[in-house]
Order: C-alpha cells, then structure tokens, then sequence
C-alpha cells in the first residue's frame, strides 16, 4: 500500500488520464495510509465515504474525457475551512460538534473541480501558533525525525504540512496569516504558497485576521503548488475583497527561464545569531539563481524589523473582533451555567472553556489595543507602520526587482515542548521572514532547497509582485529544478 | 504603558473571558511582555503616514441592495446549542 499516496498532483493526473491508475485506487492508498498515521495526529476528522464517492464519481469524469487537471486528486482540508455536514472546528474546543451547513467557497471550487476531500486536518488553533501545540486535538508530529524527540511540523498548517510530507494525500489546503503556509512547509521539506491578497476566497475560511488571511496549497512540487492555486483562485462576490483580475494559467508560467530577471537580496533579513547552515542555504539558493541567468541585487527593505511587532498589533486587534462571534449563541461550544448566571456569565464562561490560552491572549491583546486610549498609541500606530512595510517593498519592485529571495524560517523545526516555558514573543519569532508578506498583501512561496547536518529539511522563500504569481511560480520553479531536493522522511510511524 | 492587576481584569472583562481572580497577575505579566515588545513601534516615524486600511489598491464593489437569500431557519438553528420554536434561546436578559 501507500505507491500512489505518493504521487504528485501532475503525475496522478497523467496516470489517471492514461489510464494506467484510477482515482478511486489513489484515494484508497491515502485512506490506507491515514489510518496506519494515528501517531502524526495530522487528520482528525476522516471522511473516507465521501472521497470513495467523490473518487468514483472523478473517474467516470476522467473517462468521458475533459476532466480538469484536478479532477480525482485526494486531498487533505484544514480544519478552518468549512465543509458542509462534515466537523469544522478551527482546532477549537469553542466549535466543538460544529458542522456548518455551506461549503467554503474554495473547497467547492476543489470539489467543482473532481477534487477528493480525505478529511480535515489538524492546526493551531484559529491558525494561532506556529508549531502546532494549540490545537484542541493534541499536537501533530512532523514525519520528520533525527533522534527520539518528536519535532514540530510547524504552524499553523502544521497538520497539513505533516500529511502532505508523510504521503498521507496528494497536497492540502493551507491558510497563512503571518507565515502559517510558508513555515510549516519549510519545517516538513515541501512547497508552500499564499497568493497575493485577494487571489483566492476568504469566504467559509474561519476567519482570523481578515485583512492578512489568505488561502493556498501546500503540496509536493511547484508544478502541482501552480496546478492546485489555480484551482483554488478567482473572483467571489461572496468576498468583496477577492480580485475580479482574471486567473492565469499558473502551470504554463513554468518554462524554467529566469535569465534577465533581477532578484533582490535585503540585508535585513541577515539575522543576528541565525545559524550558519541558514546563511549557507541562502547564499546556495543566490548561486542557484544566478547560475540560471538571474542578476542578484543587494536591496534594503528598511522597516523588516517592526514588521513582527506591527503584525502582533493589527492581528490580535482584528482577531478580537472576528471571535466576538463566539458567544455561545449561535453554533459551538456553550458553557454550562449556574443558577442565577445571566447571559454576561453565559458569555464570560463559555468563551473561558471554548478558547484555548494562546487564542485568549490574543483575544485580550487586541482588545487592548483597540480599547479607548490607547487605539491611536497601537492600532494607528501599527497601521501607519504597516502602510511604510509594503512601501518598502513598493520601492524596490519600482527599480525592477522581479522577485526577493529569503531563508524561509530562522531554523529548522524544534522538539515538540522545547518552546513551553518560553515567552509567547520568542515562538512569534518564527515568523520574522514571512509575515512582511502578509502585511504587504504580496505573494511568497516557500521552496525546499537543503537538509541541515541533523538531516532536517529547510526551506528559501521567494516574494513576488502583487498578482504576478505565475512569475513567482517560476522564479521558485528553477530553485527547486537547481537544489534538486529529493530527501523524504524515513517511515518510522 | 503597562498592565496592571486591574488593567488586566478590566481586559478580561471588555473580552468577555472569564478569568479567575488569582490568574490575572501572570495574565499582566504576559500581556505586558507582549506590550513590551510593541513598543518598539515608537521607534518608528510614522509622522504624515496614513494608517493603511487596504492592502490591495482596489474599492470594495457595492452590490444592489436585493434580498439575494433567506428563508433559511432550518439551517440557521442547526448548529445553535440551544434552539426552541424556532428561535436561539439565551438566559434571561430583562428583569
């Protein structure tokens, strides 16, 4: 068992186009594998009736010719995606039971597409986190491993990343806030990326921070992160922000041909104590692209050092808004009452059961900063920061830098437990290198380019211009032909 | 700026989270960390600089403004945790 688990999205594609495999014998390989992956505690809803039925009713697609290119191709769903009739939870004890009764408008796309849902996935809770440790589920554990320690897969799609790198399923729907795509699949050795903001749907995503939230595939090569985004992308009207700028065809960008293009290198992202093997990686993925024909310029992109601190104001502050709707009211989790407890209690309690400590946190932090007083001294604040990140990156792509190459996270994954009794502020620095992308809206990938000397996978990030994710696609496309990364976790789970 | 005892209980309570009495001083040790580390903003000048409200140069579309859906009570209540005849039910909210 487990042979076509392992197939890329373009592979089991042709193969089934061919004839030489159906969906239904991928989807069950998947569903055999999922079951035999109780210790990486990646999927935790499973829905194997509904992908024998989606993977028949794909076959009989495909062989009536005309299928898209996803059609039959299993996939793993993040658990902040709402699938109608099937457990939606964002990993939170506060959804529990909840099955909503629509579809999130990128799913359907999937499922439009003849795509197989597997089941849900495992997160951070609320895609709070960056090592998986929030969930109401319990930990996931990377498939990655060196020494007895079980390691993180990352956060906040941790589940995700876990699954796509341990052949649970063909790719997986991912979300990313601040890094939550882009350093999980740094930390479990696959591709990663989050559109610019407004190329795909927020619409059924459980929402976090509404302006920095966006959607994107987390798969096994770039060709199928191009296939999978496109698939996932378009206009919505049930999003006013969701772009109406037409979806190009992402997989035909691919032509390996970067010779001319000008690649940009900021200096502030060279780290005080990032490990050597990082800086390493990076200067590799540099002669890569300048092997292929790119022309490497320095570029400064001078406010990357408030960028945490901005994203750590704005994104609490709109978190605090969107889980208002937790009330115990209308869906999920409410608590039970004492006699003579009215609904302030009701409220005070159930929210106190339902979340998880690092989403109360959050929670308080963004009330702070948006309550009276101090709304100008943070939130303003922060927003006028942010307005002077995406300048930066404004400035540079204005001299005709066509893409910037970055280390993808400051390490390589850490033991599950080694960051508990840290300050919440040192796991925020997890995502120094990609939250500038979100507070941007730009486009980033995260490729995998090395193992480090315990043998664990690490990662270099690619940033675009806004909509161009073809190019960026492409640019990240020659890294991974050049790096030739090809290493897999050895099955020990 | 920082949080105090009290600060923090009055957070917990805008928040609507409750949170018992003894665990509000590590709450205001924590919160303050977090602060702390925002204050590093006041080293930038953001003199003249507009708060961003968009990060993509685009206008929110408007729709016509038609009844596009409902009829739908079924669906609504489904996942309410305490639903009767047809309404959400919540303690009592008048004396």
């Amino acid at each position: 068992m487990g042979e076509l688990s392992k197939l890329t999205i373009a592979a089991a594609r042709d193969g089934m186009r061919s004839g030489d495999f159906t969906s239904v014998d991928v989807t069950k390989d998947c569903l055999a594998e999922i079951e035999a992956s109780g210790t990486l505690n990646a999927f935790v809803h499973n829905t194997p009736e509904i992908a024998l039925n989606q993977a028949e009713a794909a076959d009989a697609r495909i062989k009536s010719g005309n299928a898209p290119a996803m059609c039959g191709v299993p996939l793993g769903i993040k658990d902040l995606f709402a699938t109608r009739g099937v457990a939606t939870q964002a990993a939170s004890d506060i959804l529990k039971d909840f099955k909503p009764e629509y579809e999130s408008t990128i799913t359907q796309q999937l499922w439009d597409a003849g795509s197989v849902m597997l089941g849900k996935l495992n997160m951070d809770q609320f895609a709070m986190g960056s090592s998986n440790e929030t969930s109401c589920y319990g930990d996931v554990v990377n498939p990655w491993k060196v020494d007895d320690r079980h390691l993180t897969p990352g956060g906040s799609s941790g589940g995700s990343a876990s699954a796509v790198a341990a052949d649970l399923c063909l790719a997986a729907t991912g979300t990313d806030t601040g890094g939550s795509i882009r350093q999980p699949a740094a930390f479990v050795g696959i591709t990663g990326i989050k559109p610019t903001y407004g190329r795909c749907s927020r619409w059924g995503v459980v929402a976090f921070a509404s302006s920095l939230d966006q959607a994107g595939p987390m798969t096994k090569s770039v060709r199928d992160a191009a296939i999978m985004l496109e698939a996932m992308s378009g206009h919505d009207p049930k999003d006013s922000t969701s772009s109406e700028l037409a979806v190009p065809d992402f997989e035909a960008a691919l032509t390996g041909d970067i010779r001319g293009k000008k690649i940009g290198i900021p200096k502030e992202y060279r780290l005080d104590g990032m490990p050597d093997e990082i800086e390493a990686l990076w200067q590799d993925g540099i002669a890569m692209m300048k092997d292929a024909g790119a022309e490497i310029v320095d570029i400064s992109l001078p406010h990357t050092k408030y960028a945490l601190p901005a994203y750590y104001v704005v994104a609490p502050a709109e978190a605090s808004s969107n889980l208002a709707r937790y009330d115990g009211v209308r869906f999920g989790h409410r608590a039970s009452l004492a006699q003579g407890d009215g609904i302030t209690e009701m409220y005070e309690k159930t929210r106190a059961e339902g979340f998880g400590p690092e989403v109360q946190r959050r929670v308080m932090i963004g009330t702070y900063v948006l309550s009276a007083g101090f709304y100008d001294a943070y939130y303003n604040r922060a927003r006028k920061v942010r307005t002077l990140i995406k300048k930066d990156f404004e400035d540079v792509f204005a001299q005709g830098v066509d893409a910037i190459l970055t280390p993808a996270t400051p390490s390589a994954a850490f033991g599950l437990g080694e960051m508990k009794d840290a300050d919440p502020v040192q796991m925020y620095l997890n995502d120094v290198f990609t939250v500038t992308v979100n507070l941007a809206g730009l486009p980033g990938i995260a490729v995998p380019a090395g193992l480090d000397k315990q043998g664990l996978p690490l990662g270099l990030q690619l940033i675009g211009r806004p909509w161009e994710e073809g190019d960026l696609l492409n640019h990240a496309y020659v890294l991974e032909q050049a790096a030739g990364f090809v290493a897999k976790p050895e099955k020990w789970w | 700026m920082s949080i105090d005892t009290k600060t923090a209980g009055r957070v917990a309570k805008l928040a609507r989270i409750a949170v018992p009495e003894e665990d509000l001083p590590v709450l205001a040790d924590e919160l303050n960390g977090i602060l702390a580390f925002m204050e590093q903003l006041n080293e930038v000048d953001v003199d003249g600089v507009e708060p961003m409200t968009s990060v993509t140069p685009q206008r929110l579309k408007r729709r016509e403004d038609v009844v596009t859906d409902g009829s739908q009570q079924e669906a609504v209540l489904k996942n309410a945790p305490d639903a009767r005849e047809g309404f959400f039910a919540v303690p009592k909210v008048v004396e």
